[in-house]
């Protein structure tokens, strides 16, 4: 896919998260990554990019075509998007099962028996048997991450949009979940994933967008990102996060 | 047979020394003040006290329903996106919270319901009295609604629900149990509320028990069966809504 942004900007009350945020995508990235610094905007950048979100000011189009700026196109084009957060944001009311068929009937029109099949397929293909009927309580954060993915895999989506899936996970369920991302991404899923994991985005991400102070400082393939960073921000960037791995 | 102590004994057996303890000391009471019991005058009147019973019980269920709904459409409008609405619901709220319910009686039945002409009292007596607590629990219903976090609510347009999805789905399931206490005590003040629709003229169970003693001279012979029959509704009223809380119970 092609996502390109023109000056994209977004405030929240006095704050502005992006300020003029342009970028383009060369026209068959896959899995693209956000990095840059906490407070830098990426994770509002996905937002917009995922329609969770409008701008103020500037636009999105995604392989030519202009995303929706009116809160019902939106809701349209979110339906065929998938979203991870970083708190992974299960429905607490209901089980791993339920929060994955509820979307499903209510959004995509499938019948219970569909629901529950497409539903017990994932949660089984990401480790999750005998947990089907757990509220998200009674999961580990990794578990709960799991479930979160599959409720986003579920409709199977266009694009798959992560935010910081793993930031309030240990080092153990990182590597759980980050084993699921990586087979999503080698089996041809579209993603968008914005992360600190930054060996983890060397592997699986062929573009890369670096944020810092609400604006795209560098959008490049990951693979000339990563050896050699045109901006000397993204240079320090990537120097004091591999300091200690 | 092995009688076995189960932790319920003892709770059983303290509520039957405590019983026991009040009852005494009220005795004690009236003792100490020399009443003088006189039931067989009020006995003779006991059909007229069920009939007052089941008036105040009638039209206190008719008014809960009436004040739930009527309080969660202006919990609605308080959240509403138009301004007006906003105004015309948080307007309604202050004003029937902040005066008197036996102002808003007399004013509602003798002058707008008379310039309506709507002649039932009954009627016009379960809307008023409803209408007064819907004000309360649209309080009640706003601070639950409002308690369900933002990323709940980002987690709802994230999965695709529309806004009437969002509070079918995610929000309504999750409110229910943090307004469910303070729900259960409104409806038991409602219930003791309807004593005062007898100053439009319904002949509920406190304006029967006040014609009972007069009648029969007993002072306060009447008031006694009156407590206890509010409470026969109230007790079990208190029990339901700690039972559907523990259902509704999970952790977040």
């Amino acid at each position: 896919m092609r996502l390109e942004a023109r000056a994209v900007t977004k405030r929240y009350g006095a704050h502005t998260a992006l300020d003029g945020a342009a970028f383009s995508t060369g026209d068959d990235a896959r899995v693209i990554a956000l990095l840059g610094p906490s407070g830098g905007g990426k994770s509002t950048l996905l937002r917009v990019l995922g329609c969770l979100l409008v701008p103020e000011e500037g636009g999105i189009t995604l392989d030519g075509r202009a995303l929706p700026h009116d809160e019902d196109g939106a809701l349209i084009e979110r339906r065929g998007n998938g979203f991870v957060f970083q708190g992974y944001n299960l429905f607490p009311h209901l089980t791993a099962l339920q929060n994955i068929t509820l979307p499903l009937r209510e959004v995509h029109g499938m019948t219970a028996t569909q629901a529950t099949q497409r539903a017990l397929e994932l949660l089984h293909r990401l480790g999750l048997q005998g947990h089907e009927h757990k509220r998200p309580s009674q999961l580990s954060g990794g578990q709960q991450q799991r479930a979160a993915i599959a409720r986003a895999l579920a409709p199977k989506p266009r694009l798959l949009l992560l935010d910081e899936p793993t930031s309030a996970l240990d080092p153990v369920m990182t590597g759980e979940v980050l084993d699921v991302i990586r087979e999503l991404a080698e089996a041809g899923q579209s993603i968008l994933l914005a992360t600190h994991e930054i060996s983890f985005a060397r592997k699986v991400a062929d573009w890369v967008v670096f944020l810092a102070a609400g604006q795209v400082q560098e959008s490049s393939p990951a693979a000339a990102f990563f050896t050699q960073p045109k901006t000397e921000l993204a240079r320090q960037y990537l120097e004091g996060l591999s300091k200690y791995r | 047979m092995l009688v076995k102590s189960t932790p319920q004994t003892p709770r059983a057996l303290w509520a039957v020394l405590m019983l026991l303890g009040l009852s005494a000391g009220l005795y004690a009471m009236f003792l100490a003040v020399d009443y003088r019991w006189n039931w067989s005058g009020v006995w003779k009147y006991r059909a007229q006290f069920g009939i007052g019973w089941l008036t105040t019980l009638g039209l206190s269920l008719a008014a809960m329903l009436v004040s739930v709904l009527l309080g969660f459409v202006l919990m609605l409008g308080c959240r509403a996106r138009r301004e007006p609405l906003r105004m015309l619901s948080g307007g309604v709220v202050v004003l029937v919270r902040g005066s008197p319910l036996l102002v808003q009686l007399l004013i509602g039945y003798y002058i707008i319901a008379e310039a309506l002409h709507l002649g039932q009292p009954m009627l016009v007596g379960i809307v008023l009295l409803g209408a007064f607590h819907a004000a309360y629990l649209a309080e009640i219903f706003r601070g639950a609604v409002e308690s369900i976090g933002a990323s709940q609510l980002e987690a709802a347009r994230a999965v695709g629900f529309d806004k009437a999805q969002t509070y079918r789905f995610v929000i309504i399931p999750q409110a229910l149990r943090r307004a469910l206490p303070g729900t259960t005590g409104q409806l038991v003040s409602l219930l003791k509320d309807s004593s005062l629709l007898s100053v439009i003229g319904i002949e509920e169970l406190v304006q029967k028990v006040k014609v009972m003693n007069a009648a029969s001279y007993a002072p306060l012979e009447g008031y006694l069966p009156l407590a206890a029959a509010y409470l026969i509704v109230t007790l079990p009223l208190a029990h339901l809504a700690r039972r559907l809380e523990r259902r509704f119970a999970y952790e977040t």
